[in-house]
């Protein structure tokens, strides 16, 4: 259909960006693999075989065999809690009338362009006063709200979008609308669920601003505290710092890899359906 | 959570009916969101309107806080670096994806699968990872340096992170970094579902490459364009994981942003009323931009 030189262009244009958008993913991982000793605070190459005792310096020395326990736990409870809060709610949402749903809709959808900066400040005062500050309650709860606003925008999109044949049908059945939702529409929206899933726990693994505000004990940080202050304390340490680094981004980036369809297309928003 | 009768709730109504036992279901998401996130933003706002240090009693401001933000050089500053950040980690990234878009979509690409998950993969990592990986990058001692250095540019390195004048454009280019893949791959996937009669009428209309695009793939992206600009200009001023990691606000307060301001002021220099202004200016100026950019993208639309 076009030129042979044309795609050639193509091909160039796209492996350019390739290149950088990988440029500094390869350089941390190089950099884990390199000389430990190594005073450059730039990217390293292994010299005479990989150094995998970076790693095990990371985890150790850097303590984030710890903190990879900590960003686990607030995770999956993050996860739990707001994926079991979002199905309801997005399910009433998207099917069910009742007065002023659509307020109370919108009221999630604030939500969604709310920063964090706007929030940290009287949350941390307030958890303080609650004596939660420096405990996991403290990195779950704010965070399980901020996630709903997109959970309970995420899930009403997909009742909407196919659920109505089957939800008559359920009705006709004579399934009341709790019925319907576990035993009918739960199963039946895996993929949706699963989505929401990931990116929960992506959006949760990565979070930083609200676990640097809320914790200041060693005990309850999470990786990428861990890694701020592994950099400010070991700035020199360029090869174990690396390490940290990639094993920060591994769970995520594996579960990107595996899903990467779903998972861009809950970043997007749906925008991108294919 | 009590369950809501079996049967009743299903028969014997019309199907649009409204049913108070939606009330049920979205309670106790209502319950958690309202307590950690509207109630907190709205002690925000009232916060904005008091002079506290955190410790001590706090007295009224009045509108202090607001017009410190117009006044105060201090406070000018960080928005002022917020906007021309926006130019590296939105406005770039969306022209760089419009372009490649227009050029690539002509031809079929092999390999979609591969180059859409490398491109995107910077949206995934954690920013703090991105941070470290781009200090080395521009540290004194990294990358760039080193590339500038073989090519004979050695006169062109310097400590960007460093360096008053370079700081602010060096973090913006880890946005653009962060955004571009975001805004190709949109772009391309939208690009695809541009009727290939539209190319062809265009091309017997005699339509050159130019006019191609404006006058089909431009106005074919119209959705993308406003999904590109929200996700990247929301993320863009939510940028503190990257000014805390790459240069906490310096040289000086050279790449101060507001996200690092509300931080800075609230635990480290005891100003939580100002802090709290901060944030809830942040927020207006997200809301506000995100609107425009709804606007545009419905009015336009023919």
């Amino acid at each position: 259909m076009t030129s042979r030189f044309e795609r050639g262009v193509t091909y160039a244009v796209l492996g350019v960006f390739t290149v950088l958008a990988l440029t500094p993913v390869v350089g941390v991982l190089t950099t884990a693999l390199g000389p430990p000793d190594s005073l450059d605070t730039g990217f390293s190459l292994p010299t005479d075989g990989p150094h995998w005792e970076n790693f095990a310096d990371a985890w150790s020395r850097g303590r984030f065999g710890t903190y990879l326990g900590n960003s686990a736990l607030v995770a999956v409870a993050v996860v739990l809690l707001s994926t079991a809060l979002a199905v309801p709610a997005g399910y009433a949402f998207g099917v069910l009338r009742f007065p002023g749903s659509t307020a109370l809709f919108y009221l999630f959808v604030i939500g969604l362009t709310l920063p964090q900066e706007a929030l940290v400040v009287p949350l941390y005062f307030d958890l303080r006063h609650l004596g939660l500050t420096d405990g996991y309650a403290a990195l779950i709860l704010p965070q399980t709200a901020q996630s709903l606003a997109f959970g309970v925008f995420w899930m009403r999109g997909y009742f909407r979008s196919g659920a109505l044949p089957v939800i008559e049908a359920a009705r006709v059945d004579g399934a009341g609308s709790w019925t319907t939702l576990w035993r009918i529409l739960v199963p039946m929206s895996r993929p949706a669920v699963s989505t929401l899933v990931v990116l929960t726990f992506m959006w949760t693994w990565n979070e930083f601003l609200m676990a640097l505000v809320m914790v200041s004990d060693e005990a309850h940080r999470t990786v990428p505290l861990g890694l701020a202050f592994f950099r400010g304390q070991h700035a020199s340490d360029a090869a174990p710092l690396a390490a940290a680094a990639v094993l920060i981004a591994l769970p995520v980036v594996v579960v990107y890899v595996l899903l990467q369809r779903r998972l861009i297309a809950g970043v997007l928003g749906g925008a991108v359906k294919e | 959570m009590s369950r809501p009768p079996r049967r009743r709730a299903g028969r014997g109504r019309a199907p649009g009916e409204p049913r108070a036992v939606g009330y049920l279901y979205v309670l106790p998401a209502l319950l958690l969101y309202a307590a950690f996130l509207l109630y907190p933003f709205g002690q925000s706002v009232w916060l904005s309107f008091l002079h506290w240090d955190g410790l001590t009693r706090a007295t009224p401001a009045g509108l202090d806080n607001y017009r410190d933000l117009f006044t105060d050089p201090e406070l000018r500053a960080p928005f002022a670096h917020a906007l021309l950040l926006l130019l590296f980690s939105s406005a770039l990234p969306v022209l760089i994806g419009l372009l490649l878009a227009a050029a690539l979509s002509r031809n079929r690409v092999r390999g979609t699968t591969f180059f859409r998950t490398v491109l995107f993969l910077p949206q995934v990592l954690a920013l703090t990872v991105v941070g470290v990986a781009w200090r080395s990058i521009l540290a004194p001692d990294g990358l760039l340096n080193d590339t500038l250095r073989a090519l004979g540019l050695g006169r062109l390195a310097r400590p960007w992170l460093g360096d008053y004048d370079w700081a602010l454009p060096a973090v913006g280019i880890v946005g653009t970094w962060v955004g571009t893949g975001l805004c190709l791959v949109l772009f391309l996937a939208g690009a695809q579902r541009i009727p290939r009669e539209l190319y062809e009428a265009a091309r017997l209309d005699g339509a050159g490459p130019l006019r191609e695009f404006r006058a089909v793939t431009l106005p074919g992206l119209r959705p993308q364009l406003a999904v590109a600009l929200t996700l990247t200009i929301a993320a863009g001023l939510r940028n503190f994981d990257l000014i805390y990691i790459t240069t906490g606000g310096g040289p000086g307060d050279a790449t101060s942003v507001p996200a690092y301001e509300v931080y800075h002021r609230a635990f480290e220099t005891n100003q939580v009323g100002s802090a709290a202004a901060v944030g809830v200016a942040l927020t207006v100026l997200i809301f506000a931009l995100t609107v425009t950019v709804a606007r545009l993208a419905e009015g336009r639309r023919p």
